[in-house]
């Protein structure tokens, strides 16, 4: 019985902030894939752009963890504000093989970027004391960092729902995901749109790799590492949809963590597995409707 | 769509063209040039063979999938677990490696062929990650990390030993190759080679003019995975060795990357492209595997923004109109057929 509460708040601890950093760094390309269909395999180098920054800051210049967190933030959506005049604007009406391709173009430089910048080694993560410290939960030690990371996931949850369901701009949003000729028949300036999109996208990506570090370490292959992840988050939540990114990001992180949990040997199947299963079952559903 | 006008594709034009003639003196040429480096080239035609089998499907049907190695991985393990039985016949052997991936792909296919776009993207890599996965941790039947080794075959017709040089498997691999593109050529060009660009550029018009696109789809996915499962076993028999990157998702996206190096849309692009590219990178041996992966990148980068089509298209921009026409004697055959 004991075990099994054990396992229980280990799955539900471990799994839920796994999620909420899959879910802050994928949210952005959700959000981005449903206003603009620009399939963007180079995503997960803002995560890991924001995470180097961050470890930068805090191991050689001794900036406290939160305070480069909010600058890695800052800096990267400035840095992918610049990247998206400049390259992504031109493949918004692109073929999907082009976009892949510029895409993967994109992630490859940036991985060789990061290893020229930073060396090819993975970063250390130093967190605050605080975070770093254990405390007791249930007969089970647990970081606080991991209960720091849901309640950090919560927080930007409940944020970005009052900003997509509450806010002008977030009902322009959804109005340019769900008909973008209607949206800007009306007046929407759907081009400016796109470019807030991207920047909080990236910016909320950037957050989740520095937040994130302790859990997912940096190092120059991680927008490569993380891919398969993040794309299996997107096309598990559709286009555009915040609360389903949510769900399904915490689902792929319990999911993941149990079958690494139970079955150690074969724990990778159990999340692809999940994947494909899912897919199966919506094969008729949303994505052929919205693709179409 | 008008192949002539954007693709250098002599099955369009019904003929044999100057350059194909060219394209396929090289590989005879390097026959004799560099006597030395045999067994490179082997790799350089099974990655010829690789690349050419994922354009059949991306290039002309229009199926962006990351999973192709998938169909490589089969091969190749299927020919190394035939061997490692007792049966060390190349030829049936080989059959038997693309006859395997064939069957993967008519399993699979009809599920994930029903998607379109990131879904199908995402279904082939999670499939081709599934392999992956299985092919590691089931290492009693693949080895595992350590791989198959210690595949042998026979010499190739009972007459042609595998020779240290790599002779034999240069020309063997030739030879499959060859064979191969022939059947691709002349598939490209047919009905059904139509019918596929047709769902390339608008699958919904080709099922309103009540083609079956589905079953189109099915059967190119077969015959493709069959060319990369033909590769797989090659690579499986010329190097004696099956390991765990056959199936990895690199080689998936490599093949992406010499594909558009070459040309999509291009029936020399993926031959063309490997050979290029497995060249370079041998050249770039010796750096950093970062700086040829910022190259491969920025290559990438460049081919969407500016060039279009690869080398075959900068080729088709450059070269003299008269390197590109057909011969004179298939051109008669060509009035003929408007003539009737």
């Amino acid at each position: 019985m004991e075990y099994v509460a054990r396992s229980i708040t280990f799955i539900a601890i471990y799994g839920i902030s796994y999620g909420m950093v899959i879910f802050l760094i994928s949210i952005g390309l959700v959000i981005t894939m449903g206003l603009m269909r620009v399939v963007n395999l180079a995503h997960g180098a803002f995560a890991a752009l924001g995470g180097y920054f961050c470890t930068y800051l805090v191991t050689t210049h001794s900036v406290p963890f939160f305070a480069a967190v909010i600058f890695a933030t800052a800096a990267v959506a400035i840095i992918s504000l610049g990247m998206e005049k400049a390259i992504y604007t031109r493949i918004y009406k692109a073929t999907e093989l082009d976009q892949v391709l510029l895409t993967i173009g994109l992630m490859f430089v940036a991985v060789a970027g990061l290893n020229f910048l930073f060396g090819p080694n993975v970063q250390p993560s130093r967190l605050s004391p605080t975070l770093e410290a254990n405390i007791d939960l249930l007969g089970r030690s647990v970081q606080v960092y991991r209960l720091f990371i849901v309640a950090i996931g919560a927080v930007v949850v409940a944020g970005l729902w009052f900003l997509f369901e509450n806010t002008s701009f977030g009902a322009r949003l959804r109005a340019a995901v769900d008909n973008r000729p209607m949206a800007q028949a009306i007046g929407i300036d759907v081009a400016s749109l796109y470019s807030k999109a991207f920047v909080l996208g990236s910016g909320l990506a950037a957050f989740g790799g520095a937040v994130g570090y302790g859990m997912l370490p940096i190092e120059p292959l991680y927008p490569f590492k993380y891919l398969t992840i993040i794309m299996i988050v997107v096309a598990l939540s559709g286009f555009g949809n915040m609360k389903g990114a949510a769900i399904v990001s915490v689902l792929v992180g319990i999911v993941d963590t149990a079958g690494r949990y139970f079955f150690p040997t074969y724990g990778a199947f159990v999340v692809y597995g999940f994947l494909i299963v899912y897919l199966l079952l919506r094969i008729e559903g949303g994505f052929k409707r919205k693709s179409a | 769509m008008n192949p002539q006008s954007s693709f250098y594709n002599p099955a369009a034009s019904n003929g044999v063209g100057l350059m194909e003639i060219v394209f396929w003196a090289l590989p005879g040429v390097a026959f004799f040039v560099f006597p030395d480096n045999l067994s490179f080239g082997a790799q350089v035609l099974i990655m010829a063979l690789y690349a050419m089998s994922l354009g059949l499907i991306l290039g002309f049907a229009g199926i962006v999938t990351l999973g192709h190695a998938a169909f490589f991985g089969i091969g190749a393990y299927s020919t190394g677990w035939i061997a490692l039985a007792g049966w060390h016949e190349p030829i049936t052997a080989t059959f038997a490696g693309g006859a395997a991936a064939a069957a993967l792909a008519l399993v699979v296919g009809p599920i994930v062929l029903r998607l379109s776009g990131l879904p199908l993207m995402m279904m082939t890599l999670a499939i081709g990650a599934v392999l992956f996965e299985a092919a590691n941790k089931f290492g009693w039947l693949t080895g595992g990390e350590n791989g198959l080794s210690g595949i042998e075959f026979a010499p190739v017709l009972n007459l042609f030993p595998w020779s240290v040089f790599g002779q034999t498997s240069y020309l063997y691999c030739l030879a499959w190759l060859f064979v191969m593109f022939a059947i691709f050529r002349s598939l490209v060009s047919s009905p059904f080679g139509l019918a596929l660009q047709g769902v390339r550029e608008n699958a919904l018009r080709m099922r309103l003019v009540g083609a079956p696109v589905s079953a189109h789809l099915i059967k190119v996915y077969a015959i493709s995975a069959f060319m990369a499962g033909v590769a797989g076993s090659l690579s499986a028999q010329v190097t004696g060795f099956v390991g765990l990157d056959v199936l990895a998702i690199e080689l998936s996206i490599n093949g992406i990357i010499m594909l558009v190096l070459g040309g999509v849309g291009s029936i020399y692009g993926g031959p063309l492209g490997a050979a290029v590219y497995m060249v370079l990178k041998d050249f770039a041996a010796n750096w950093d595997p970062y700086n040829w992966m910022a190259a491969i990148g920025l290559f990438l980068i460049l081919v969407v923004l500016f060039g279009r089509n690869g080398l075959i298209g900068l080729g088709q921009r450059i070269l003299p109109k008269a390197f590109l026409i057909s011969l004179p004697g298939t051109q008669r055959m060509v009035s003929r057929r408007q003539a009737t």
